[in-house]
């Protein structure tokens, strides 16, 4: 640490030197690159693949708000490892973030993003970022990775509603943006998205809040049937004039009878 | 004033010969020239008040704010030097937010409270700066429940359940010292802390002031906000009327 009283007060040197550099990996024949230069003689590697990843996250806007729906899976390759995962999280009081891709990414994105809210909170000022804001926040920290060719491996749906106005946004790890009044990432964006379009598009203003939730538990359970990778429970957020929402898990009804009639596939029993 | 003219007092880093460094008891001058300064722990959330004083009519009402928020759990005022108070609470958003980055969780009240206290302290032990021109009230709300503490021109810090600062440190003192901590609720708090500061504030002798009051509670939602205004006002107004009342039975 520098304690030289003419340095106090000044930001901390980046690049520079620090306490770190013995955490620099260093092979064993070059000597340690000088700091000075700033680069690592070692070949640069950077995220390939998800690794701990959630499925489908779907959003529709309805009369009163928005809402998003998502599994509480979070799977490491085909294994289901973590049935308990949190993927819709409320930013504020008006917006709620939904995650799919990889869940250690989406925990440090809900860092930065609580960083920033902090940040806006200590102003002191009473105002609070916007659905909207906070939309475009995670988008730049979206594309800035993306150009630092270090992505944020998340599809994530941005819901919220305020002030009387909808807000229904898509981020993807390439920093894409677009806003709809239904959305869904990853598998759901096959399944699910042609289902929501087809009874959400042109009747958002007449939607109740119990039709949305229909609408998303009954394209969640289509998801269920066919996506591999997802799981019947599930939360739903409801971001509405009252606020934020967001149910505690529960599971849908499934049938799964009709499984006895099909022939052709796997084991044949006779 | 002895230290004067001795050359003992041109440095930070100089004791005198009986042991005292007259430079942090300069800084300690600078706190008590300012507007008085509380807080309050009680059962369930701490209150922090301030004496703003308002040294010019032309001023935007509620501008120059003294009591700022560290992060959402933390709340600081500082009597003394506004400009010092500021940079302090700078320093303490760095290290509020350094240990979420580093332990994804809240700073506790003990922690935060020991590092600005060490910086405090850093600027005792060099010739080339002066000590911060503050006490500094910091309230917390962690994982303990309820937290406040002082921190001092010289680096010292203590954990307290009321504390006082600034011109009239020492009748708040006596009036917090009357209150009964194991019993008292945040909105409790709240109307000790405006009849305190009322009582403190000397119509005759100092300028206009406004109240400045804010809370962390379960009320607030442990967060760190400034105490909305109905409940203010109601507090101030209550503080006023038993004033008065006060004022008329020694008449």
């Amino acid at each position: 640490m520098d304690t030289h009283p003419g340095n106090w007060g000044n930001p901390r040197p980046h690049g520079g030197s620090s306490d770190l550099d013995i955490l620099r990996p260093v092979d064993g024949l070059a000597p340690a690159p000088s700091a000075a230069h700033g680069s690592s003689a070692l070949p640069v590697s950077r995220t390939q693949q998800p690794i701990v990843t959630g499925t489908s996250v779907l959003g529709i806007k309805y009369k009163d708000g928005v809402m998003l729906a998502a599994d509480t899976l979070a799977s490491y390759g085909s294994l289901a490892q973590i049935r308990d995962m949190k993927r819709l999280v409320a930013f504020g009081d008006h917006t709620v973030i939904g995650a799919s891709g990889d869940m250690s990414d989406w925990q440090h994105i809900q860092h930065i993003l609580n960083d920033c809210i902090i940040d806006e909170y200590a102003n002191g000022d009473g105002h609070q970022l916007h659905p909207a804001h906070i939309f475009e926040y995670t988008s730049r920290v979206m594309y800035g990775r993306r150009s630092q060719v270090n992505p944020l491996w998340n599809s994530l749906v941005v819901g919220g509603f305020r002030d009387g106005k909808h807000f229904l946004g898509y981020v993807d790890l390439l920093g894409t943006t677009y806003q709809s009044s239904t959305i869904a990432t990853g598998y759901g964006s096959y399944i699910a998205q042609p289902l929501l379009r087809k009874q959400v598009e042109g009747r958002e203003d007449e939607l109740t809040e119990a039709d949305a939730a229909k609408i998303l538990d009954e394209s969640m359970r289509v998801l269920f049937y066919r996506d591999a990778r997802s799981l019947n429970k599930i939360q739903r957020a409801t971001i509405n004039p009252s606020g934020v929402s967001i149910t505690e898990p529960y599971s849908l009804q499934t049938e799964w009878s009709f499984a006895e009639g099909i022939k052709g596939y796997g084991a044949i029993y006779e | 004033m002895s230290s004067v003219g001795t050359g003992y007092d041109l440095s930070a880093s100089t004791y005198s010969p009986d042991g005292r460094i007259f430079q942090i008891e300069y800084a300690g001058k600078a706190v008590e020239n300012s507007g008085t300064c509380i807080g309050i722990r009680a059962k369930d959330g701490v209150v922090i008040a301030h004496e703003k004083l308002i040294h010019s009519k032309l001023l935007v009402p509620g501008s120059n704010r003294r009591i700022q928020t560290v992060d959402q759990h933390i709340g600081m005022v500082g009597a003394g030097l506004l400009a010092d108070s500021r940079h302090l609470v700078t320093l303490a958003r760095e290290e509020a937010s350094s240990y979420r980055d580093n332990y994804k969780t809240p700073i506790p009240a003990k922690m935060i409270a020991e590092r600005v206290a060490s910086y405090v302290s850093a600027f005792t032990l060099y010739s080339s700066v002066r000590p911060f021109g503050l006490s500094t009230i910091i309230g917390v709300m962690d994982v303990h429940g309820p937290a406040l503490y002082m921190i001092e021109p010289s680096g010292v810090h203590y954990g307290y359940f009321g504390c006082a600062a600034g011109k009239g440190k020492q009748v708040a003192k006596t009036e917090i010292e009357k209150l009964k901590f194991a019993e008292l609720s945040a909105r409790d708090a709240v109307k000790a802390a405006a009849k305190i500061i009322h009582m403190v504030h000397d119509d005759a002798k100092d300028k206009e002031f406004e109240l400045e009051m804010s809370w962390i509670c379960e009320e607030s939602g442990r967060k760190h906000q400034p105490v909305p205004a109905d409940i203010l006002q109601e507090a101030e107004r209550l503080a006023k009327a038993q004033l008065n009342a006060d004022e008329m039975e020694e008449d």
